[in-house]
């Protein structure tokens, strides 16, 4: 078995390079010393940050995947995934998933993720435009190609709900000035305007390695146990790259932490920072797991428990040995995971008219869930709020809230989140700035704020843009007679008022659902027309 | 912290066809992991370390088997990777 092969000549073919070789050759053997410019002049943002970097190649790709080979994988994932998006058309699949609820869920999801996909690949492109070293290039380069990949396999996925369903046809408006979906936008926005170190903490540590795990995993999950083919298909599809991002994440935090002593009071400030960022945003996929799957495999508090408390506490953990210590304030989203989903998800009925989906009260069987998921919190604090609004529905005078929210200047959620250690007291934080006065959600996003007051202040919020009669479409007077601001500013949004929002009971996706399939629109209430066929 | 090395460490894969035999190898190599199955998807943790060989891959796959082919199917993991041909190994190195 020993004896080496020889060709007829008698040479040896040469040895086939190992993993670690072929990655040194296609990554160090790509870089060259410039020879007409200053280096400091062709990567010019490397330094303002305060990061200091002694040894560029320092820094490696544990999965050392070079772009052959990423080009292979990725061919085979774009192929398994479109052949399951077909036969997801072929077969109608979108009358195949749980109930008409589900898809409310989707709307979401294409409206505001799709944005950030794209935002993503803008933003890993410039890294790879920025950063000295090659290693980090070739890693930058092949995940902006991943995220413009995510954001088209979604919009393909899901251009398929949007034949039947409102409120998925104006995504790329929607993304740009749609009340709660400023929320991630700006999430985004504020890392893509920083620096390339901040940028890479913000996205691929605190925001991919820490943080996504919730919105594939358990979300994903879910969605497959509703029988969404195309979404679980995209959604996994997408993941097997995030594993990836995720390493990348690890690696930079790493790699930062181990150049200079320095960087590592800046980067666990960026920890900080972008970590109440990322939980902050991720309020609404808290909502969604909770509210949103009529058929749920895991609770937001669950999630939560696994995916932060557990994972999230080995890696910080780990990063202790470099002077790091868990992001700031991480005992207040422990202290909030019994409430977050119910009180956005009560601020999300409230505001219903305003909304781009249909929403609904918990059914009675979705509540037991809650008890049961939440026994600390959910009988005590929001049930009978639930019960109240449920009555208050069934004499037809349902509950809702008709003015415009105040909106936090750092996360841009409505001030809805309740007090650490008083949930019956809703959270607000001010700071004063050259005379002008901000509103926070949370000591956080104040933190976050009064740090870089001067970026925070640019910031546009939606309710703001409203007052100041900036939402309104080209052509709109409000000096006419019938003019209404809310239906004009909705519109402006891409948001079609008295159609994509109010009571899902009501909506017309609701009784398009029962027509189409002859089954419940909401599988835990009865039929919300006369096209559900009585079985006995 | 009393036991620091004990940290765990997760990785998840699609649940289909491929990934049986990539679950089969890593439970047989990693007798202290656990595999938690829900809809669509298996997720295998283990305190410290876990390791995916290729050589048991291959054994209960009956074919040859390169480790990057794990990208096709993974979903997630967590602790630091190291990927050679042989091995793929996820670790708290403390």
């Amino acid at each position: 078995m020993s004896a080496v092969m020889k060709d007829k000549a008698g040479r040896q073919p040469p040895k086939k390079l190992s993993l670690k070789q072929n990655y040194e050759m296609l990554t160090r053997g790509l870089g060259w010393e410039p020879s007409y410019q200053k280096k400091e002049d062709i990567y010019s943002k490397l330094t303002y940050e305060g990061i200091h970097i002694h040894d560029w190649s320092a820094w490696e790709d544990p999965f050392r995947l070079t772009m052959d080979a990423y080009w292979k994988y990725q061919g085979e994932k774009e192929r398994k995934l479109y052949a399951i998006i077909d036969a997801f058309q072929q077969n109608n699949g979108q009358f195949n998933v749980t109930d008409a609820r589900y898809v409310q869920a989707m709307k979401i999801f294409l409206n505001a993720i799709v944005g950030l996909e794209y935002a993503s690949h803008r933003g890993f492109n410039m890294l790879s435009r920025e950063f000295e070293g090659v290693g980090p290039r070739v890693a930058a380069q092949m995940q902006a190609i991943d995220e413009l990949r995510h954001a088209t396999t979604q919009i393909h996925a899901l251009s398929h709900y949007q034949k039947y369903f409102e409120g998925m046809s104006d995504f790329p408006q929607q993304f740009d000035r749609t009340w709660y979906i400023s929320i991630p936008k700006s999430f985004f926005e504020d890392a893509q305007t920083a620096g390339p170190f901040e940028f890479i903490t913000a996205i691929s540590f605190a925001f991919e390695y820490v943080l996504t795990n919730l919105v594939f995993m358990p979300w994903m999950s879910g969605a497959a146990y509703n029988g969404d083919m195309s979404t679980v298909s995209f959604g996994f599809s997408a993941q097997s790259d995030e594993a990836r991002h995720m390493t990348l994440g690890i690696e930079v935090i790493k790699f930062l932490l181990e150049q200079d002593e320095r960087n590592v009071p800046i980067v666990q400030k960026w920890i900080d920072k972008w970590f109440w960022r990322g939980y902050r945003m991720l309020a609404v996929l808290a909502a969604m797991m909770d509210y949103m799957l009529p058929k749920r495999v895991m609770s937001w508090k669950e999630a939560w428990e696994i995916y932060f408390e557990e994972n999230g506490g080995a890696l910080f953990a780990d990063l202790e040995r470099y002077g790091i210590r868990m992001p700031k304030y991480y005992e207040q989203t422990i202290h909030e995971k019994g409430h977050m989903s119910h009180q956005l998800w009560s601020t999300f009925y409230q505001l219903r008219k305003a909304g781009g989906f249909g929403v609904w009260l918990p059914s009675e069987e979705e509540m037991d869930w809650m008890s049961e998921k939440y026994p600390d919190t959910f009988d005590k604090y929001y049930r009978p709020r639930y019960e109240y609004w449920r009555e208050l529905e069934a004499k037809g005078e349902p509950f809702e809230f008709e003015g415009l929210p105040q909106l936090c200047q750092t996360c841009q959620w409505p001030c809805l989140f309740t007090e650490p250690e008083d949930p019956t007291q809703l959270c607000f934080r001010h700071s004063k700035y050259k005379g002008e006065r901000y509103n926070f959600c949370s000591d956080g996003c104040k933190d976050i704020f009064d740090d870089e007051p001067e970026k925070f202040v640019h910031a546009v919020l939606p309710v703001h843009q409203i007052l100041k009669g900036e939402y309104f479409r080209e052509g709109a007077d409000p000096r006419a007679e019938g003019f209404d601001p809310m239906f004009e500013a909705l519109s402006y949004m891409g948001i079609k008022p008295g159609v994509d929002g109010g009571l899902f009971s009501e909506h017309v996706d609701a009784k398009k659902w029962e027509e189409w399939t002859g089954r419940p629109a909401n599988i835990h209430e009865g039929p919300v027309s006369d096209a559900v066929r009585k079985t006995g | 912290m009393a036991e620091p090395a004990r940290q765990p460490v997760f990785i998840a894969f699609q649940a289909n066809g491929d990934t049986i035999p990539i679950v089969d190898a890593i439970e047989q190599d990693n007798p202290h992991a656990q595999i938690d199955e829900s809809p669509g998807m298996v997720k295998i943790t283990a305190p410290g370390k876990l390791v995916v060989k290729r050589e048991t891959v291959e054994e209960m796959a009956g074919r040859a088997f390169d480790l990057q082919e794990l990208q096709v199917n993974l979903i997630s993991l967590s602790g630091s990777l190291d990927e050679t041909e042989d091995e793929f190994t996820l670790e708290w190195k403390l």
